[in-house]
């Protein structure tokens, strides 16, 4: 049976339309999947990520351990608040999960991994703790439920429903989280827009939920939360990348540290191995259809994949990541199998929107530009 | 669920309806389009085309997946809904007034043959 977040009942009550994902019953829909996109673009949403896992990595070797765990490199976390996007390789180089790791104190970092991973995850670290010998301990917080409040006006709504938190969550730089008591707020989000994520005890979560609505924050489902995550070039894990796929192939090399002389899991697997494929995005160009994951594509070098696609509320049509030839470029045009027809798709950096707004390709060919 | 009682429904979750001059217009229920979520995408058969009962014969695509439209009965395609290309939200704004095709059918009487409404209410909350 799928298990519930401490919001379950909430979500009914809304009218939510409920699914399973990643073995837990989640809101798609509050109604509209498109508004409440738009609602995040232009102002304030509201989702429940509660079936993340916060996972705490404790104990004087926190630091150390997740230094060799990681592939990219927590010695970037200097002022504790500091957070960073990493992947967590195997041995071979494949992706295992994708998380955001908090530098909370020298002594305590905290994880924050996907639903469906989550159990995997931590044998993966305690397996890891042994292999290194580390002092720490390997701390899964699944009494924590986690919101998030994304969009323009996300913060000032925000500090209306939580006056009280404003002193400490005001001074945020993005990336960075305050921790209040038993709530930890960060600046962080996957959506493209400014905005704040929350873990707090799970016994709070309805009322915090209840007040930011209060507030203005529109409930938003997991429907929403892929199209904007799409919109803003961000990966989901099992979609776009997963265990088979190197990082380097999957538009990630910027999140895996090969500097100095650093050891981590799955390092010499990627050092071993070129990148065999491009990542990008697709805009298609014609009407016929949408995007979607594991469509063929048909570049000048060869055949790619579509490894997430979607209509995009924001811009009007369908775009997608994908994995490509090498030597496919932005500006390219490539046909994808689109059921039985090949449509026109244009190759785009993987970014369409950001801030409210279409992001603007210049890599594009335009006639009408001086 | 809006579930008009004058219509005929199929189990693949089309609403018939029989107009004037004998052909019937065939669109998805209000529970299909609510099933699938915002709709971004309509492709609907071209006129002329001869269909057999049960044969997809076109695409509604939400921003959550697509889904075949199948031929209620057999005939022949007489006209599309060509507002819908341009429109296809008003699929979720109103199922029973958004036409899909329509087709002339073989045989009439194949249309009194789908579901009644009562009927298609069980298969659609089995």
């Amino acid at each position: 049976m799928a298990r519930k977040t401490p919001l379950n009942a909430t979500h009914r009550a809304s009218g939510a339309r409920m699914v399973d994902f990643g073995g837990w019953e989640m809101p798609l829909h509050y109604g509209s999947q498109v508004e409440e996109h738009h609602a995040v673009r232009r102002d304030a949403g509201l989702f429940d990520v509660s079936h993340m896992r916060v996972v705490d990595i404790e104990g004087a070797g926190a630091r150390a351990f997740l230094g060799r765990s990681l592939a990219n490199d927590v010695a970037k976390l200097r002022t504790p608040g500091r957070a960073l996007y990493s992947c967590l390789l195997a041995d071979d180089g494949g992706v295992l999960d994708d998380l955001i790791v908090y530098f909370l104190a020298e002594d305590r970092f905290r994880c924050v991994v996907n639903a469906g991973t989550a159990d995997k995850d931590i044998a993966w670290l305690e397996a890891l703790a042994a292999r290194f010998g580390r002092e720490v301990r390997i701390v899964p917080r699944a009494e924590l439920a986690l919101l998030a409040i994304q969009g323009p006006r996300a913060r000032e709504r925000f500090w209306a429903a939580r006056p009280e938190l404003r002193a400490a969550t005001e001074p945020l730089e993005p990336f960075h989280a305050a921790v209040v008591g038993d709530t930890m707020v960060a600046r962080t989000g996957y959506t493209g827009e400014d905005g704040f994520e929350i873990a707090l005890p799970a016994a709070g979560a309805a009322a915090m939920w209840d007040a930011l609505v209060a507030a203005g924050a529109r409930p938003c489902g997991l429907g929403a939360r892929d199209t904007l995550r799409l919109e803003a070039g961000m990966n989901l894990y099992g979609q776009d990348m997963d265990e088979r796929v190197s990082p380097l192939d999957a538009g990630l090399a910027w999140t895996v540290d090969l500097s100095g002389d650093r050891d981590f899991v799955g390092k010499a697997a990627l050092l071993a191995h070129a990148p065999r494929h491009e990542f990008l995005g697709l805009v298609l160009l014609e009407p016929g259809g949408v995007l979607r994951a594991h469509q063929k594509v048909a570049a000048g070098g060869g055949e790619g994949e579509v490894t997430s696609g979607t209509f995009s509320p924001t811009l009007g049509k369908s775009i997608a990541l994908a994995r490509l030839p090498r030597g496919t470029r932005p500006g390219d045009t490539v046909e994808v199998l689109v059921r039985d027809k090949r449509l026109a798709a244009r190759v785009v950096k993987p970014v369409f929107a950001r801030r409210g707004k279409p992001v603007p390709d210049l890599s594009s060919p335009s006639k009408d530009s001086p | 669920m809006k579930l008009p009682q004058e219509l005929r429904y199929t189990d693949s979750h089309e609403w018939v309806r029989r107009e004037a001059d004998g052909t019937v217009a065939v669109g998805i229920t209000d529970h299909a389009q609510q099933e699938l979520g915002d709709i971004v995408f309509v492709e609907a058969p071209k006129p002329g085309r001869r269909v057999k009962a049960g044969e997809a014969v076109g695409v509604v695509e939400s921003v959550k997946a697509a889904s075949d439209i199948y031929a209620p009965v057999a005939g022949e395609i007489v006209a599309a809904n060509a507002e819908l290309a341009t429109a296809p939200e008003k699929v979720n704004a109103d199922a029973y007034a958004a036409w899909m095709y329509r087709i002339r059918p073989d045989d009439a009487a194949e249309v009194d043959r789908l579901l009644d409404a009562a009927a298609y209410e069980k298969t659609a909350s089995a």
